[in-house]
């Protein structure tokens, strides 16, 4: 069964296609890769698929809900849980609180006790200060369960991000170039990481350019050229595929990309 | 969007975990200490008219320790709090003197009324990214003060109205003493509940929207619902005062209402430092305090609050609270 169902997408921008009449599935339990040159139309899709942008046309149904044209906000309560390109780190909050926010929709966030400080939410922050920092160390940041948000390493805010959007407990979880910017240990990492989650059983939907994580972790793979699909299938079929190469990955499929920063 | 940041600038994580370590404690710490403070503070007082300055530092310190919540942790402006603190004095002035009521309680009548008003105005604005809560604010505090000064019949005009005493247990609670107790009081509350607040999920909502709304977003955080809840707490904050302020002095002219006072308001939260409760509360403190001791300087009050507003931005943008303390706690 398909978590997330994509049909007819369209966004345009002026006399510019960016998205056009773009359909595909992602099944629950699969990591499944949007790759694409630049320019094809990855980022209009992922603000697409995130509520940022509202598509001109087509519908986006996740968990059996139609959540198109939704605002931003209620994608978190429909299941989506995503991480940034360019980081979006809560800089003026603790690591942990970071995480702690991103149970928002998980606690009872209400004015009153909140003032008040009640023992109730008392209780209530200490159980969801004991998850966030669960959380934390599931992605490997035990050594930053204590720090500021603005004293860590970029490496470390990356996965700061993941555990964010893990502690809202999505269905489906986003990850926009979660490699971009790091050196290659560190992308190794979130490899691993990445089939951590998958094994747990997290439906991930990750767009990257590192072509080496993209090839080992995802079980589909989607090729976005100019707004629309050009190929779509494992890795492998991918990979094969003479329309791809052509467009986007050239002969040395092989070869671990070098991609610069894209900070 | 912010900027990505780069590896070198952010790695020191040593000394921001021992900042983290001393955040809890702090609170009640910082909590005794303003109730010592408070307690003592008036044998230091010589006479009426110094107990008359620390009531108003405490008014002040109560509205900007609200309008702190708007600024510092939802990110918006209000351009019309004086008007917000006006109207919370007018109104329990206006229940319990032209309609009889109790002034225990017209005084939340009022403050709960000009709730409602906060939130009837912020709805629509809120909705809408950018600074157009300044923009409605402004236009109220203009309206308001107008209205104030223009409907005679009701709020005496220009000249004012005098506004009956607090009376509790069939006694009427006058004297500076005693209204500084209940501003002490009142004070201590303000902040306790404002400190509260922000440890909260509810302030982690609004910090995550001031540190990036998008993410916030993406978290399920409704920024025009929390940004407008936040806007109405800090509206209450001043009415609160407002409230107090005209039963303290028994007398309430429209002036309170003016747009230079909620410009003076906000210029005590910037001096002292956004998203920082003790910060409005000393921003409060010493803006208040200055003007007295600058008598000299009466006609140019106003000059010398501008000039404290541009070298805050000069030399401390983040506040003289939070920029002490990061001097301080610099190894």
């Amino acid at each position: 069964m398909s978590l997330l169902t994509v049909t007819g997408l369209a966004k345009r921008f002026g006399g510019l296609r960016a998205i056009d009449n773009l359909s595909f599935e992602v099944e629950a339990g699969s990591v499944h890769a949007i790759i694409g040159p630049n320019g094809a139309g990855k980022t209009t899709l992922l603000n697409l698929m995130t509520g940022i942008y509202r598509p001109d046309a087509g519908r986006i149904v996740l968990a059996g809900r139609d959540v198109t044209g939704l605002p931003i906000h209620r994608w978190a309560a429909a299941g989506l849980g995503r991480t940034f390109q360019n980081l979006q780190v809560f800089f003026n909050m603790s690591a942990l609180e970071n995480v702690m926010t991103g149970r928002h929709l998980r606690e009872r966030c209400a004015l009153l006790p909140s003032l008040l400080r009640t023992p109730a939410l008392v209780r209530a922050e200490a159980r969801c200060r004991d998850d966030a920092a669960a959380l934390m160390r599931r992605v490997g940041l035990e050594a930053y369960v204590d720090a500021m948000a603005d004293g860590m390493p970029y490496g470390a805010l990356k996965r700061l991000e993941i555990a964010r959007a893990l502690a809202s407990e999505p269905t489906l979880l986003l990850l926009d170039e979660p490699a971009a910017g790091l050196n290659a240990t560190e992308a190794r990492e979130i490899d691993a990481l990445i089939r951590h989650l998958a094994a747990a059983g997290m439906t991930v939907v990750l767009v990257e350019h590192n072509m080496r994580l993209v090839m080992e972790v995802s079980d589909r793979v989607l090729v976005l050229d100019r707004g629309a699909k050009l190929a779509e299938g494992t890795p492998a079929e991918v990979s094969g595929n003479a329309r791809v190469i052509e467009a986007y990955l050239g002969a040395d499929i092989g070869a671990p990309t070098e991609e610069p920063a894209h900070a | 969007m912010p900027a990505a940041v780069t590896v070198s600038e952010r790695a020191i994580p040593v000394a921001s975990a021992r900042r983290v370590a001393a955040r809890v404690a702090p609170r009640w710490r910082g909590l005794a200490l303003l109730a010592g403070l408070l307690a003592l503070l008036p044998l230091a007082l010589p006479n009426n008219y110094f107990f008359e300055i620390a009531i108003l530092v405490a008014l002040n310190a109560m509205v900007c320790v609200g309008l702190n919540l708007l600024i510092g942790y939802a990110g918006q402006i209000s351009l019309g709090h004086a008007a917000f603190y006006a109207l919370g004095g007018y109104g329990s002035a206006l229940a319990a003197a032209r309609w009889g009521w109790p002034v225990w309680a017209s005084m939340p009548l009022a403050v709960l009324a000009v709730g409602a008003l906060a939130w009837l105005v912020g709805r629509p604005t809120l909705r809408l990214k950018g600074h157009y809560l300044a923009m409605a604010t402004l236009g109220l505090g203009v309206i308001v003060s107008i209205v104030l000064a223009n409907e005679d019949q009701l709020t005496g005009g220009p000249d004012g109205m005098t506004v009956p005493p607090l009376r509790l247990f069939g006694r009427a609670l006058q004297g500076e003493p005693v209204w500084y107790a209940i501003v002490a009081v009142a004070l201590w509350l303000s902040v306790w509940l404002a400190l509260n607040l922000i440890d909260s999920p509810v302030g982690r909502a609004l910090r995550a929207l001031h540190g990036s709304e998008v993410a916030a977003e993406t978290a399920g955080i409704d920024s025009a619902r929390w940004k407008l809840r936040v806007f109405v707490i800090s509206a209450l904050f001043a009415a609160s005062a407002g409230a107090l302020t005209a039963h303290f002095a028994g007398f309430i002219t429209p002036a309170k209402a003016s747009f230079l006072h909620s410009v003076e308001l906000v210029i005590m939260v910037v001096f002292g430092g956004m998203a920082s409760i003790w910060g409005a509360v000393i921003g409060a403190a010493l803006l208040t305090v200055l003007p007295q001791f600058l008598t000299v300087f009466k006609d140019y009050e106003t000059m010398v609050f501008g000039a404290v507003l541009i070298a805050t931005m000069v030399f401390f943008p983040r506040g003289i609270v939070p920029t002490l303390a990061r001097w301080i706690a610099r190894p």
